[in-house]
């Protein structure tokens, strides 16, 4: 009989070893994935022991958690709530988190594996549990002057730093108070959400990075002058045909210059003089003589198409490959199925003005540990490289006349003494049901001081300026001053 | 093979004769003080548990525990003394581990009570502590009165005939009832138990009474097929009858924990008992065929294997409470987060069938690593009994008492872990339920007895 016992012991310690594996698997393989399941109740509620770090502008708290003498033990509250909400999202109790808080609560709840033994060190010394702070590259100056220059339209602006890829500022308007929904009343919250969910002019989304995108008008253009240059297909000096209208092949649609005659006087026209005035024909000619991918691969290059992590989460662009001639050339002046998130086309003019290189874009600059020492340093780093030196002088010579040329369609942004290169666009966003037209998305991209470039702007403004501009506004102007007053708000420091 | 030890006791060695090497006549050591020692630190760390849970939650100690804790640590003290008595060479372990599971588990009950505000007899850990010393003293009794387990095997078939009895009770109009949907459970008044709890028992001590009058029919030579050999058709029959019953337990009591457990003990011990590995392949092979079955027709065994091969398809329906489990293991990671400080009681029944994924999140990894630990200690001193054991009818009843037990805690176990697919059944000693309390105890109290057996003769000591 102790020949069968000695088998059944071996089956019971071999079932065992299978608990200790499975419970290893659980409690520690795959613990951290567990944890930040997005069904994870848990996670939040541990976040709420803790006195989270705050989130930092210039060193100034702008979300920062004060102790209660309610269950929660800690509010979280927001300075200039509304004026950082892209930047700091949202931390609530019943809706989750959003922005900084989202994308750094790990660090900032102090539970992130980094500070594994800053925790253990604590419990034993008994130190109550603190998160790390977050300092962000946001540039207080440009971020006001952003917002107030925004007042009264819906859209975005953000502001990169062209050689590192800093954000320096993230507006979307409308934007929303955060203290609204990071109270320690739920029942207040609930309301808070439903009346901001119900809010037609979407405030919680972040149009910097998300929500539905918009096409990129003209602002595109600067894709294709970029593959064209790039691939020798074209310099400044290339001159195309201009005529006051151009019916695209096998199809019956007919393209026209914004001014709806020719690009200018003359039967040519150069592609520096598309440029300046914002020609659509002499765009979509170009981009048809090229390979049909070309403009769309120039675009990857840039970062179409590609997840990115700011640590927000970024919405990719698109820009699918045209499939016939017709759609190479709609594709061109950005509309069709080209769209893109304001943080894209900034990359392309941050790219532009650093010499062809793009950085990678990035909204933290550091996390500093409860006792001040810095945690995690975040580095420039170079995202592509997508055209060359040379290239990016050729487009920057374009887009500075965009703006120097009295005729140009960016010349409001012209500062006296600053050297501005730019761009701007107006989409077309098809017609609403009753078939009328929708209004126009303006756009303007640009970056200063050409010599030694500071910043990188993009603008979007919605609905042609909303109801003030009788959704008529223009793109040579609304957005244009936005993005000259932001620059200038950079640039005067 | 030490040559030089050898050449130095070369002299000698012919002029000695065993039992002139023979040097002393060792009684073996009364380890009552260990037991006694130990039994005390279990107790103490339970306790430990209950202050640290009420300074963490209550920042001062409460003594809410303290009416039904005292009775419950004096029947524990009353079990050692008692054993002291009738039992004096029984294994010294059996005890202090079965207190020590006993005593956590109810530590974790309270500080789940204490999260649903849940106080006086309301309070699971209050009922919990009663049922603990109800079933301790039970354990005294069955130690006490049993003075020889081969008083068993007298009953073998009377045992039978009550297990079966237990089983058929939840099936009665009237009593039976039913909860979360398995007919396990009678109800006379307030009062409820699971009868199957106890039939485990009797189960076991028919098995080993029966096989050792039947097992040389058993394991007569059958056919051999890739190199196992079959038993011949015509003995069939036994295996046959029991796989019907684990069916029936299947199927009308919707328990597939219980009908595993049941087929489980049952195999393992006509394995021991014939040597005959055939049975267990036929076994196997027929529950297989049955829970395959079972899986495609009832719903709820359908159910269950769906919530186990992807718990995420229904995160928040069928397999919340898996998830959720998971959930709170992996909140609990290595070191866990304490006791007090985790939510185990967003788990459904984290008292009673999560009791296991409860401490996971609050002693961690490491906790788990000793709750598991202490559990293969005990099995393994139930396998040494059996090994040590001086009769056929004594060592097949610790064997299958043994892994009884490591069974239920791989089924348990393995469900929360996903191993397995989720079943009803509770982790012994730990999980709330007052049957699964004196069952258990009932086990410790036959292992003390069958070890008392094993160790209580003298040992020749030798020289080398």
């Amino acid at each position: 009989m102790n020949k069968q016992l000695k088998s059944l012991t071996r089956t019971v310690f071999g079932m065992f070893i299978v608990l200790f594996f499975a419970v290893t698997m659980i409690q520690f393989v795959s613990a951290d994935e567990l944890r930040a399941h997005e069904l994870n109740g848990r996670t939040l509620k541990n976040s709420y022991k803790v006195e989270r770090g705050s989130i930092l502008v210039e060193g100034d708290p702008i979300a920062y958690s004060t102790a209660t003498q309610d269950d929660y033990r800690f509010i979280r509250q927001y300075t200039d709530g509304p004026l950082y909400a892209p930047v700091t999202g949202y931390y609530s109790h019943t809706q989750g988190m959003t922005g900084l808080e989202q994308a750094m609560n790990q660090d900032l709840s102090g539970l992130g594996n980094t500070q594994f033994f800053t925790r253990l060190m604590r419990t034993i010394t008994g130190v109550e549990p603190q998160g790390s702070s977050v300092e962000t590259t946001i540039d207080a100056e440009a971020q006001r002057a952003a917002l107030e220059a925004m007042a009264g339209y819906e859209g975005a602006v953000i502001a990169l730093e062209p050689d590192t890829g800093r954000i320096l500022a993230m507006v979307s308007t409308p934007s929303f108070d955060p203290n609204l929904l990071s109270s320690n009343n739920d029942a207040e919250i609930i309301t808070n959400y439903r009346q901001l969910e119900a809010d037609a002019s979407q405030p919680l989304i972040n149009r910097t990075i998300g929500g539905d995108l918009y096409h990129p008008g003209s602002t595109y253009k600067l894709l294709v002058a970029a593959a064209a240059v790039e691939s020798g297909a074209a310099t400044v000096d290339s001159t195309f045909d201009n005529p006051a209208s151009l019916t695209l092949p096998q199809s019956t649609a007919v393209m026209q210059n914004a001014s709806r005659t020719t690009c200018g006087p003359g039967s040519d026209v150069s592609l520096m003089q598309a440029m300046v005035y914002s020609c659509n024909i002499p765009f979509a000619e170009l981009a048809m003589s090229m390979d049909r991918d070309a403009v769309p691969k120039m675009a990857r290059a840039f970062g179409f198409d590609q997840e990115l992590s700011i640590p927000l989460t970024v919405t990719p662009s698109t820009s699918p490959n045209p499939m016939d001639a017709a759609q190479t050339a709609l594709s061109s002046i950005g509309q069709l199925d080209v769209r893109s998130t304001p943080l894209q086309m900034a990359m392309v003019a941050a790219g532009i003005a650093n010499d062809g290189v793009v950085m990678t874009p990035y909204l933290v600059d550091r996390v500093i540990t409860p006792d001040l020492r810095t945690e995690r340093q975040y580095e420039p780093q170079v995202f592509s490289n997508p055209i060359s030196a040379k290239t990016a002088e050729s487009l920057t010579e374009m887009m500075e006349r965009v703006v120097s040329d009295t005729d140009g369609t960016g010349h409001v942004a012209a500062v006296p003494g600053v050297r501005i290169a730019g761009k701007t666009g107006t989409a077309e966003n098809g017609t609403d049901a009753d078939g009328n037209e929708r209004p126009y998305t303006l756009w303007f991209t640009g970056f200063a001081p050409v010599d030694n470039p500071k910043v990188a702007i993009a603008v979007v403004i919605e609905n042609g300026g909303g109801a003030a501009h009788e959704f008529i506004g223009s793109s040579y102007d609304l957005p244009t001053t936005v993005g000259k007053q932001v620059m200038e708000a950079v640039l005067g420091q | 093979m030490s040559a030089p030890r050898t050449f130095d006791t070369n002299a000698s060695a012919k002029s000695e004769t065993v039992l002139q090497r023979i040097t002393a006549l060792r009684q073996p050591r009364l380890l009552r003080g260990l037991e006694l020692s130990l039994t005390v630190f279990a107790l103490c760390i339970g306790i430990g548990a209950v202050v640290v849970i009420d300074l963490t939650l209550f920042g001062e100690v409460t003594t809410t525990l303290l009416p039904a804790g005292v009775p419950y640590v004096l029947a524990v003290l009353a079990l050692h003394v008692v054993v002291r008595r009738v039992a004096p060479d029984a294994d010294p372990l059996i005890v202090p581990i079965a207190t020590l599971l006993n005593t956590v588990g109810i530590a974790q009950i309270y500080r789940i009570d204490v999260s649903k505000d849940l106080v006086g007899w309301d309070a699971v850990s209050v009922r919990q502590l009663v049922w603990s010393a109800v079933a301790v003293v039970v354990a005294i009794l069955v130690v006490t009165l049993i003075r020889n387990h081969l008083v068993l095997f007298r009953y073998t078939y009377l045992m039978g005939l009550g297990a079966v009895v237990l089983l058929l009770l939840p099936m009665l109009p009237g009593i039976g009832q039913e909860i979360n949907g398995a007919r396990v459970w009678i109800h006379i008044g307030s009062f409820s138990f699971q009868p199957g709890e106890i039939a485990k028992i009797l189960l076991a001590v028919f098995f080993a009474g029966y096989l050792v009058r039947n097992r040389d029919a058993l394991s007569m030579v059958g056919k051999k097929f890739l190199g196992i050999r079959f038993p011949r058709g015509r003995d069939l029959g036994p295996l046959v009858a029991f796989w019907l019953i684990a069916m029936l337990v299947l199927v009308f009591q919707r328990d597939l924990g219980t009908s595993l457990l049941y087929f489980g003990l049952f195999l393992s011990m006509l394995y021991i008992a014939t040597g005959r590995i055939g049975w267990i392949v036929l076994g196997v092979g027929l529950f297989l065929v049955g829970g395959i079955a079972a899986s495609q027709t009832l719903d709820y065994v359908g159910n269950r294997f769906a919530n186990w091969l992807d718990p995420f398809s229904d995160p928040l329906g069928a397999s919340y409470q898996l998830v959720q489990g998971l959930f709170g293991m992996a909140n609990g990671g290595m070191t866990g987060t304490g006791l007090g400080q985790g939510y185990p009681g967003d788990t459904p029944l984290s008292q009673s069938d999560y009791i296991f994924a409860s401490l996971g999140e609050e002693l961690g990894l490491v906790g788990l690593f000793v709750i598991l630990a202490a559990y293969l200690i005990l099995v393994g001193r139930a396998l040494r009994i059996g090994f040590a054991g001086q009769d056929d009818f004594g060592k097949l009843l610790a064997a299958g008492l043994g892994f009884t037990l490591a069974l239920q805690v791989f089924i348990v176990v393995g469900g929360v872990t996903r191993v397995i697919p989720l079943t009803g059944l509770t982790a012994p000693f730990l999980a709330a339920g007052g049957s699964s309390l004196v069952s258990n105890w009932i086990i410790i109290a036959l292992l003390l007895r069958l070890s008392n057996a094993v160790r209580n003769r003298p040992k020749l000591v030798i020289r080398a």
